[in-house]
């Protein structure tokens, strides 16, 4: 470093301040939200709370927690996680795994058939009117059943499949294995990392799901967390009119909502040091291919 | 074949669902040549040719959303895609392997956030009483301003938010793309005398750019796709002037107003110059850099 020229220092100081400046635009508006869902209403209304509470309180989080309807939102957005990402992982492994062998004759046009599909994407009403005729309206199939497969996580899972040496299910097939054997006992087992890669894309996806919801349910009863959250968000008297924000009536529902958001947002964050290792190499591996 | 039919079986259900959700839906596009009526379904509904597609082209407001979606596609061609070649350009000058991995971290979080809760926290930040943004504009002597309530800001708010959740999450194929960049070709050329914005330009940004224009085709495939949630959950009366984009008016057209022709007319429409739009894109970049898609 001592040696290099001046202005390629200068380069490099203006580097790290720069990125370290880019890092906190990322970070301080969490803290913001954080100091705000624990400050009393009064300082949040003031303009008062920074990234440090003012006027301590867990009220609002008594508020959010008290709340039926919140906690059945959550409840139903955390099955359709689960019950959605099992679904998910099923159906995928279950299309990637046979086209990922060479004895599937027909192979590529199925591959086409699926690529074309990412391509051409049928408008919104059509896809209603399906979900309308085989009655998955008002049901959480609705929100599980029509994602049940992306081409996308397909084309990541076929691909480590390809890894695998044929020669393990050649042994394998020699020590007498059928071909649901091999794939449940030899196969998935060794593709851990792949399935725990496209699982952490589906959950955040499920976890996440609002516009479905918006579309095929009806029944607040269903409605997932991001479709309760989106409802706390906009001021309720106003929900049927548009979408105004909570800005144009009172203030003192901000600390609520930014209590929700903390709610519906914890757990991916728990789960985000954990995912790191994987969705690099998924991002990775699906976009070679495609 | 027989010799593997449990293949061929696990396969069935992955392709009936396709046939099923992608395909059928696809076929479905028809009633938008239709005054299409639920009660009479695909066989019982009359044909009307083109009419649904000649009343979007002479609605007066059909032609402001086509400006808004097609200003915001350009938008975030101009700064969405450009921005992750940047900071991968600048990530990849960074030497402490810690600090490198600190910032990737932080900057690919917001990435797994849904647009509700990004809604949520912008709406909160932008807040004219309370919002940070004003605050520190309150410091300059600055009067608040009530940004999500004005045509006039909606745009740059859609633009900044969406590269606030993804510009970290973009360098990841680029960053992949840079370490496999032959370290002797920097060498050789720092023999010859080449400094760091030279090498930039002569060996990493060639490097580049098969990548770049693999995503770039990609991109413009999604030109009309600016996406229903990221632009719904920002809506609001007093900014839908410039907010209202095919997606969202598709979604009111359709699914509350009840006109299923009509908003799959748009829809179509959509997808057929999404379509042309990449082919045409596809076409000349064969011919420019002799990259292709297909």
């Amino acid at each position: 470093m001592g040696r290099e020229h001046w202005s390629r220092k200068l380069f490099l100081i203006c580097n790290y301040i720069f990125l370290t400046g880019l890092s906190l635009t990322m970070l301080l508006p969490f803290l913001n939200v954080i100091a705000q869902s624990f400050s009393g209403s009064a300082a949040i209304d003031r303009g008062d709370v920074m990234f440090w509470p003012v006027d301590f309180t867990l009220n609002y989080y008594r508020y959010v927690f008290d709340d039926a309807s919140i906690w059945r939102a959550f409840g139903v957005t955390v099955y359709i996680t689960v019950v959605g990402t099992a679904i998910n992982l099923i159906a995928t492994s279950s299309l990637a795994y046979p086209l990922s062998r060479g004895e599937y004759v027909g192979r590529k046009f199925i591959m086409l058939f699926v690529l074309m599909t990412m391509i051409f994407t049928a408008p919104l009403i059509p896809q209603f009117i399906l979900m309308r005729e085989i009655n998955l309206i008002n049901t959480l199939w609705a929100l599980m059943i029509p994602t049940a497969i992306s081409a996308f996580n397909m084309i990541v899972l076929r691909s480590f499949f390809m890894q695998i040496p044929t020669e393990l299910i050649d042994s394998a097939r020699i020590d007498g294995c059928g071909e649901l054997r091999i794939l449940w006992r030899l196969m998935l087992p060794l593709s851990k990392p792949a399935l725990a890669t496209v699982g952490i894309f589906y959950s955040v996806t499920n976890w996440n799901k609002y516009m479905d919801a918006l579309y095929y349910l009806n029944d607040r009863s269903l409605y997932p967390l991001q479709v309760k959250l989106r409802e706390l968000l906009i001021n309720d008297d106003l929900v049927d009119t548009g979408n105004l924000p909570f800005d144009v009536a009172s203030q003192s529902v901000q600390g609520v909502q930014m209590a929700v958001i903390l709610v519906a947002t914890v757990p991916i964050i728990l789960l985000y040091p954990f995912m790191q290792r994987y969705f690099i190499k998924g991002m990775l591996i699906g976009s070679i291919k495609s | 074949m027989w010799k593997y039919r449990t293949l061929y079986l696990i396969s069935i259900p992955g392709i009936v669902y396709f046939l099923v959700f992608k395909y059928v839906p696809l076929l479905g596009s028809v009633i938008a040549f239709q005054n299409y009526n639920l009660f009479a379904g695909f066989g019982g509904s009359p044909w009307v040719g083109f009419e649904h597609f000649e009343r979007m082209f002479s609605h007066y407001d059909f032609l402001r959303i086509l400006k808004n979606t097609l200003l915001l596609g350009a938008y975030d061609i101009l700064f969405a895609f450009t921005a992750p070649i940047v900071l991968a350009l600048l990530l990849n000058e960074v030497r402490l392997t810690l600090y490198k991995k600190l910032i990737q971290t932080i900057v690919y979080a917001p990435h797994f956030l849904s647009w509700v809760i990004i809604s949520g926290i912008f709406v909160g930040m932008l807040s004219p009483s309370s919002g940070i943004a004003n605050v520190i504009l309150g410091w300059f002597g600055i009067d608040p301003i009530y940004f999500l309530g004005e045509d006039s800001y909606i745009r740059a708010i859609l633009v900044g938010s969406g590269l606030w959740r993804d510009v970290g999450w973009g360098t990841i194929i680029y960053l992949a793309a840079l370490t496999g960049i032959n370290p002797e070709l920097y060498e050789a050329s720092e023999i010859d005398g080449a400094g760091r914005w030279k090498q930039t330009l002569k060996i990493t940004l060639p490097a580049l750019l098969p990548v770049i224009t693999v995503l770039f085709l990609l991109k413009i495939g999604d030109f009309m796709d600016y996406g229903f949630e990221r632009v719904f959950v920002f809506q609001n009366p007093l900014n839908i002037q410039n907010s209202e984009i095919l997606d969202t008016y598709i979604y009111k057209a359709g699914l509350k107003q009840l006109q299923y022709s009509y908003a799959t007319a748009i829809g179509l429409f959509k997808s057929v110059v999404g379509l042309i739009l990449l082919v045409m894109a596809n076409s000349l970049s064969r011919k420019a850099t002799g990259e292709s898609l297909y």
